[in-house]
């Protein structure tokens, strides 16, 4: 029997020739990433317990990036956990705001994430680097200590889904962010429970690596362990000057086996809008127009990197965000706000009357740098729309692209960006 | 195998895909310290339940319970503010491995999770795999543990699990 792309990295980091799915196996890691809410209470445990060293200061990366910089007096702790710690184990990845960004956007863009890497971090959306075919999970705390400490973690052998995205979008502002609302509509939101998701199919390998960032970054939105797109040419262009690390891709097997296929095409697909209170209550952004905006946000680890902007910028150039609209832009990393300095994209962004950030989680995880308050309505290009996500408990956030984030700050309701373009 | 305990305590009900922003909301993250995650524990789902909740208390939910962020705040916010164990239908993978990783029990009973009412009284044998309804006298299994999520919860956790054993990669 053939393996799948994730039972191939899982296996070589076990020491194993085959592995299947339900198997607990203990794997070597490649990287441990923590951030400023995950870091610092691994960092606590790791003194409790007495590990008295990391298993490599070359393999962990310590990110601020949540409410970075910090917001109040507690994250100013937390950073200077951070800090102390990095300096006494030698950490070489301790990264200061300004210096770093969003940790999803910056790692790949550092070469610090390649393919066939197994990856723990303590953050749930580490699943991002399933882009580059590397076998990526979120874990919670007393994995991330344990990692960090042994450079270890144990694994449930996943079944694999694969989803087939079929055929050209005709719609031009359709992208990576409305094939995964799409797929997580159609599954649910626990419709890849303990699962890898693999994507494939003409319209993946269409995307940009950041397009395909986006996708792979909601996987855990469906509930699964990581979600993968096997390397491709792209792939490896992106890579070939950026990885610090020697590194090996894999690809399924033609016989490997899928727990389920989905096929989807994407020719009659536009842009969607994930309405109140999870990512799977999607909408065609037609049905939505109704709905006036308070706030927009455009950035986060989903959609926060040079694309992004670009297509947000497109939309802005020349037009003004509504007056009664509070509109709020956050590039994803340092490289990326220096790479929408020079474009020319910070200019759009602030003449049109947003609000333009350093790198920061904030908003997305309702941290600092646009709260909601009691019943206002957000569109944001981020990740969630759960209850109190972004704010007080009875705000509202909608999840859709950055184009139509973009044209409904302008419009001051959810609107299609052809209604504001066109 | 050394045995694991008796639980009895009165039910907090919830519905379906409980999240992790719903169990501890992203603006208390700031402050890792388990007494600040109980005073917020599900403070937007439950009202006053710090005030409300005795010792033991079990939590039940419907299906996906504890989806969303990775925050292991999360399972040690539930712990923290006194309940004893959860009863669900399916759990949210990253809640599901942190919640062994600490110790805590969250046990699968999909039929008591639709059955049972707020207020209801549940005794849980983790040893035998059953919970029955004190209140309604009705009796439930529960998925029993995989051994390895056994062998966790025995050991008080992950942590004191790789003290005494320590990885070497391969099966487990």
């Amino acid at each position: 029997m053939g393996m799948t792309v994730s039972e191939k990295i899982l296996a070589a980091h076990a020491g194993l020739d085959c592995v299947e799915p339900g198997e607990l196996i203990s794997a070597r890691l490649d990287l441990v990433l923590a951030n400023d809410i995950t870091g610092p209470v691994s960092i606590r445990e790791m003194r409790q317990y007495g590990f008295q060293e990391v298993f490599d200061p070359e393999r962990i990366a310590l990110i601020q990036d949540h409410f970075a910089p910090p917001k109040d007096i507690p994250s100013a702790a937390l950073y200077t956990a951070m800090r102390d710690f990095a300096r006494e184990k030698g950490i070489v990845h301790y990264y200061e705001a300004g210096q770093c960004g969003i940790e999803h956007c910056f790692l790949p863009e550092s070469g610090l994430v390649s393919p066939g890497d197994l990856i723990i971090g303590g953050d749930s959306h580490t699943c991002t680097y399933g882009a580059l075919g590397a076998f990526a999970a979120g874990v919670g705390n007393k994995d991330l200590t344990v990692g960090m400490a042994t450079g270890e973690a144990w694994f449930r052998i996943p079944e694999t889904m694969l989803f087939l995205l079929t055929g050209k979008p005709g719609n031009p502002w359709v992208s990576g962010k409305d094939y995964i609302l799409a797929v997580i509509g159609r599954i649910g939101v626990d419709g890849a429970q303990y699962k890898a998701m693999e994507f494939a199919g003409e319209a993946v390998a269409d995307l940009s690596m950041d397009g395909r960032m986006t996708m792979c970054n909601m996987a855990i939105e469906a509930g699964a362990k990581t979600g993968l797109i096997a390397p491709d040419d792209k792939t490896l262009s992106y890579i070939r000057d950026r990885a610090k690390r020697p590194w090996k891709a894999y690809y399924s097997d033609p016989d490997a086996h899928y727990e389920r296929v989905v096929e989807m095409n994407v020719e009659d697909m536009r842009p969607l809008v994930a309405f109140p209170h999870l990512p799977s209550n999607i909408r065609d952004v037609g049905e939505a127009r109704h709905i006036s905006v308070d706030q927009v946000v455009i950035g986060s680890c989903t959609n926060g990197r040079i694309e992004d902007l670009r297509t947000a910028a497109g939309i802005l150039k020349g037009r003004r965000v509504h007056p009664y609209v509070r509109a709020v832009v956050l590039p994803g990393s340092q490289p990326i706000y220096i790479q929408a300095v020079r474009e020319g994209l910070v200019e759009i962004f602030a003449e049109a009357g947003c609000a333009v950030s350093t790198p920061t989680c904030g908003p997305c995880l309702g941290g600092y740098m646009g709260i909601l308050d009691k019943g206002e309505r957000c569109v944001s290009t981020t990740n969630r729309n759960f209850i109190g996500r972004m704010g007080h408990p009875e705000s509202e956030v909608y999840l859709s692209n950055p184009a139509v984030a973009a044209a409904s700050a302008v419009a001051g309701h959810i609107a299609d960006p052809d209604e504001v373009v066109g | 195998m050394s045995g694991l305990e008796m639980i009895k305590g009165r039910v907090f009900k919830l519905g379906d895909n409980v999240d992790t922003d719903l169990i501890i909301p992203g603006r208390y993250l700031n402050d890792p310290d388990p007494e600040v995650m109980a005073a917020h524990c599900l403070e937007d789902a439950i009202e006053n339940l710090p005030g409300r909740i005795q010792k033991g208390d079990i939590l039940a939910a419907g299906k996906n319970f504890g989806c969303g962020s990775s925050r292991e705040h999360a399972p040690v916010a539930i712990a923290a503010v006194g309940f004893s164990c959860v009863v669900a239908k399916d759990y949210a993978r990253i809640f599901y491995r942190s919640s062994f990783n600490l110790g805590l029990p969250i046990l699968e009973a999909p039929e008591l999770a639709d059955e049972v009412r707020e207020g209801d009284v549940l005794s849980v044998s983790l040893d035998s795999g059953k919970i029955r309804n004190e209140t309604t006298g009705k009796d439930y299994g529960f998925r029993p543990f995989p051994a390895f999520m056994r062998e966790l919860l025995e050991a008080g956790g992950l942590i004191p699990y790789t003290l005494g054993k320590g990885g070497k990669g391969g099966r487990v």
